[in-house]
């Protein structure tokens, strides 16, 4: 299918006011009679708070008020509480906001707050509270029973508190490579004939790994801003969503949804820690009601790190079996999760990573979400998928070499197809053109001829080559799609994703555009206030808004050409059949003369009235898209429509990539020099965009592979990243000069756009491709671990003991 | 970076009025400070090419000024501590982070911020221009500072190679890690000034 719109570059609308400064981003908003407030944050991992005094602070000129725990709605540990009390679970805790007429003011305020607190126990690693006698984070046990499965990744987890604990013994033999003995687990899953698939297996390889945590560092610190008229509560918020965040706001706020108006233009990044609501929202929109004024709350860089919530570490062990043709029999892993405060976790996705990129004949997961008194965990690009992809290369890698394989032609051989069964219940895939894409990168790299080569070593610098994998669940169902024509002819499309960074939001209304075959030009896209009339849209997250919602918007241009040609046979005689489109006209399909523009359509739509202009409306529409289609009614040709399209299976984002690393043997530093990404991401729809998102991810992964992680001291339980310099982002120079990118670009047959999403396993891909081409570059050896430092490296080459104990944490 | 406004120099001049710390708001505390009425506050600053009168504090960061006292929300803060680059402005030509240049000390100087680089008629300057056409920006969060960067950069060197850009951009962080698409506009920008 040829297309008019989907494949090709444009300009999304928002790029002109990026690079013009024009855009506002939350904390560009001002409002007449705004407040400042600021957050007094614990500093203490854990403990109560006993006693408040906050008088000498509100005697001051200026200062409006302080909000606690005492004037916001209960929550139950382990939730994350707005502001803590009865347990603050660690240091830079929200405690006490302060509101003032000025900054300067809130944060001399601030100051003036005596909090005093009973100390508790803490731990920052999870092993540490696993072995029999350590510290738990809560008086109430050390690990989360988890009561529910995650709706979707950015969901609050839910559940209560447990206590399990390992003999020291056990917890060594894991520190070893070795499967604990006799152990308890919180959850897991598990298919096929584990047992079976090892003895059948040729080669058996055990490794235990460690991955750090890591920070979001979301450019924009978070920021907020609102103010309630007329019983509605404005809300400015720095989100990845629309609505989705409008119902776990409401929530949050203790009103309805069609109280709240939430507005976002633009978010400076998100990356899954703003998919939903989040507490310091909720200080904000409470404290602006309580003072009946303004509010705006935006936090600093530092507290970010606190409250920014990171990808949770992850501690593990993992056993894999193959035949002597490559195929993987089977795969048992252990996955122990840095829960922070709340037990967030990915641990089903870790292994999710494995059950689809190796798609073993039998699988297995254990796993244990710990708690610990660190910084709460949330979604980071590719959660669970990521980390496990950068731990699993160079163990798949030596499994290939124990093969004597070729280790590219190994992962084809693995390689997921779209009838695989896949993941816990061991369904299919909407599509997969994986080993197309393995087959891609291969060429582009020029991967069998250097692997062939012997690694050139050049005075103290050695090279390695190094592939990876990445995949992620991108894409769901279900969703909304609305469209509008008005008598002037213009179309507008109306976004309800919310505008994370990556024009998706946008690119997704291509699909609508296409449908209706008319120029982008008469197109303007309706998107970031809710008040503007938004349909009902996924999150925005998980890869999954080019899949779901370039379906919804195909939906709904559908439903307004087939008003439009009802309109027409109405007007022109004749059925609805008897007409086509182009041009931005409907017409007889046998006398293209007679017609009716787009424009005098939309106005005969209002004079019809009816399902034409919005008075009726499916039944099945989500109430968010109902009222909109209210609030629209009358006012132009209405297209709206639930995407009921089938759907089959997961919808993947696959990715694969090659890379080359020169590591310096005396300083232990490495450059990434070359990279190649390639992903299966269905029909490209908006290549600019999948060049960012390939080229974006590969920076994330070098900066997962080499530097980023969360550290905290455990004598104190203080973080030691509180800086971008200290929990350092790739650089401009930490990555090559320039980085190839390609896709397979074969349509999934489950989205007549044929687009899905492919932002995460860009980085898991990056990741892995790197930590296999260091293993490479040291003869195989394996550390492991991530981020792989410099110190390691030249550790591991002077035979020196590493700075930590084996699958430690919090390491510098 | 502009030697006479140096990390150091901005301390040094943090400490001569006396601020304590840091503050998420971009202003440097300091309990002294509201009475050190020898510096004189009504400052004139050349911004954009225009002449703008404004009330300032001795411990006021430019970041802070720009935006909360100009209304220039182009500008953006994103560490506050001379860290991320998001906040770069032009003094006299020369990238400079605001969030770490005094406002008083900025009065001598000719400051171009991005709301500046529009052309007389309305229509996007070159940089930004090449920035749309290679889809530079992601978040759009650290723009204004790269746009900043290559806007410095080009005028000193309007045709440089691609290494020089990455280095000239070397003070601009990106998470959304947009790095090699900002340096094919800066490409881009070149080749349209030429
Ligand atoms: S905000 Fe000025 S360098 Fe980061
Ligand atoms: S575009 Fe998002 S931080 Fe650079």
């Amino acid at each position: 299918m040829t297309f008019m719109h989907i494949g090709k570059n444009y300009t999304p609308p928002d790029a002109i006011g990026k690079v013009t400064g024009e855009i506002r981003y939350v904390e560009d908003y001002r409002r007449e009679g705004m407040v400042y407030a600021r957050l007094y944050t614990s500093p203490v991992p854990s403990g109560r708070v006993v006693r408040i005094d906050a008088e000498e602070a509100l005697r001051m000129d200026g200062v409006l008020g302080v909000l606690t725990a005492q004037d916001l709605p209960p929550t139950d540990a382990p939730e994350e509480p707005m502001l803590a009390s009865a347990d603050v679970t660690y240091v830079g805790q929200p405690i006490l906001a302060i509101a003032a007429i000025s900054d300067e003011i809130a944060e001399a305020a601030l100051e003036r707050v005596r909090v005093d607190f009973e100390y508790r126990e803490f731990v920052t690693d999870p092993l540490e509270s696993l072995t029999a006698g350590g510290p738990d984070a809560y008086p109430d046990g050390n690990v989360l029973n988890q009561t529910e499965e995650l709706a979707d990744e950015n969901a609050t987890i839910r559940g209560g508190f447990t206590r399990i604990k390992w003999p020291a013994a056990e917890i060594a033999r894991l520190r070893n490579g070795q499967e604990p003995q006799g152990v308890d687990y919180a959850g897991g899953w598990e298919y096929g004939d584990l047992q079976a698939g090892f003895e059948e297996a040729d080669v058996v390889v055990q490794e235990s790994f460690v991955t750090a945590g890591t920070p979001h560092h979301s450019l924009e610190p978070r920021s907020a801003m609102s103010y309630w008229e007329n019983g509605k509560c404005y809300f400015h918020g720095s989100t990845q969503s629309q609505s989705a965040v409008l119902e776990s706001l409401a929530a949050m706020l203790g009103i309805a949804e069609q109280d709240l108006v939430l507005i976002n233009q633009a978010t400076g990044g998100g990356f899954g820690s703003k998919g939903r609501s989040y507490p310091m929202m909720g200080v904000c929109g409470h404290f602006s009601r309580i003072l009946n004024r303004p509010v705006q709350l935006r936090i600093t860089r530092e507290q970010e790190y606190y409250v920014g919530v990171g990808r949770p570490g992850m501690q593990g062990w993992v056993k894999v079996g193959a035949k002597a043709d490559g195929r993987i029999t089977a795969i048992d892993v252990i996955i122990i999760s840095d829960g922070g405060p709340t037990g967030r976790n990915s641990a089903s996705a870790s292994a999710e990573h494995l059950s689809v990129v190796y798609t073993p004949g039998a699988m297995r997961l254990r796993n244990i979400p710990v708690f610990t008194n660190t910084t709460p965990k949330g979604a980071q690009r590719g959660p669970g998928q990521n980390e496990m992809s950068a731990a699993i290369a160079p163990i798949m890698d030596k499994v290939a070499r124990q093969l004597n394989m070729d280790r590219m032609e190994f992962r084809r051989v693995n390689a997921p197809h779209s009838d695989s069964p896949v993941y816990q219940d061991r369904g299919p895939l909407t599509s997969a053109f994986m080993t197309e894409a393995i087959d891609k990168v291969s060429d582009l790299f020029n991967w069998r001829e250097r692997e062939s080569q012997p690694r050139s070593r050049n005075g103290n610098k050695v090279r390695g080559l190094g592939v990876g994998m990445g995949y992620h669940a991108a894409g769901g169902n279900g969703y909304d799609g609305l469209v509008r024509i008005t008598p002037d002819g213009r179309i507008h499309l109306h976004s309800g994703a919310g505008n994370l960074g990556t024009y998706s939001y946008a690119d997704t209304t291509r699909a609508a555009a296409e449908v209706l075959q008319c120029r982008w030009e008469s197109c303007e896209i309706v998107a970031g206030r809710t008040d503007l009339n938004l349909p009902h849209a996924s999150a925005q997250g998980g890869s999954n808004t080019i899949f779901t919602h370039t379906r919804t918007n195909w939906v709904a241009a559908e439903d307004a050409v087939q008003k439009l040609k009802e309109i027409a046979a109405a007007e022109l005689g004749g059925n609805a059949a008897d007409y086509s489109i182009g041009d931005e006209r409907v017409f007889r399909s046998d006398d293209p003369a007679r017609g009716l523009t787009y424009g005098e359509a939309a106005a005969l739509a209002i004079e019809m009235g009816g399902a034409f202009s919005g008075q009726e409306f499916p039944e099945d529409i989500n109430p968010i898209t109902r009222r909109s289609v209210q609030a629209l009614a009358g006012t132009g040709l209405i297209g709206v429509a639930k995407d009921k399209l089938p759907k089959r299976g997961i919808s993947p984002g696959l990715m694969v990539s090659m890379a080359e690393v020169e590591i310096d043997l005396d300083t232990g530093k490495y450059q990434v020099l070359d990279y190649v990404g390639v992903a299966d991401c269905g029909k490209v729809i908006h290549p600019h965009g999948l060049s960012q998102q390939i080229n974006g991810g590969a920076v994330w992964g070098i900066g997962m592979a080499g530097f980023e992680r969360h550290v905290y001291d455990p004598q104190n339980g203080l973080p030691a990243n509180v800086g971008i310099y200290q929990a350092k982002l790739p650089t401009i120079l930490d990555v090559p000069a320039e980085m190839k990118n390609g896709a397979v670009d074969i349509p999934d047959p489950y989205n007549p756009a044929g687009g899905r999403g492919v932002g995460e396993p860009a980085q898991g891909a990056a990741v892995a491709a790197i930590t296999s081409a260091i293993a490479d570059a040291l003869d195989g050896h394996l550390f492991n671990r991530v981020p792989v430092t410099p110190d390691m490296i030249v550790n591991h080459l002077a035979r020196n003991q590493p700075g930590f104990k084996p699958l430690e944490l919090n390491t510098f | 970076m502009n030697p006479k406004l140096t990390r150091r120099r901005f301390i040094k001049g943090v400490i001569f009025s006396s601020a304590a710390a840091a503050s998420g708001a971009g202003l440097y505390l300091s309990a002294q400070s509201a009475g050190s009425a020898v510096m004189e506050r009504l400052l004139t600053l050349s911004i954009n090419g225009v002449d703008r009168r404004v009330d300032v504090a001795p411990q006021e960061t430019l970041a802070f000024t720009l935006r909360n006292k100009l209304g220039l929300t182009g500008t953006k803060v994103a560490c506050n501590r001379g860290e991320c680059g998001a906040c770069t402005v032009l003094l006299d030509d020369i990238p400079n982070y605001s969030c770490s240049v005094l406002t008083h000390n900025a009065k001598r100087h000719a400051i171009t911020t991005v709301e500046g680089l529009r052309n007389e008629d309305g229509s996007l300057g070159v940089v930004q221009q090449a920035f749309v056409e290679e889809l530079a920006p992601q978040c759009g969060f650290c723009t204004p500072g790269q746009v900043m960067s290559a806007e410095g950069l080009l005028r000193a060197n309007p045709n440089p190679t691609r290494e020089q850009a990455r280095q000239a951009l070397a003070g601009n962080l990106c998470r959304c890690g947009a790095y090699d698409h900002y340096l094919n506009g800066v490409m881009r920008a070149a080749e349209l000034l030429s």
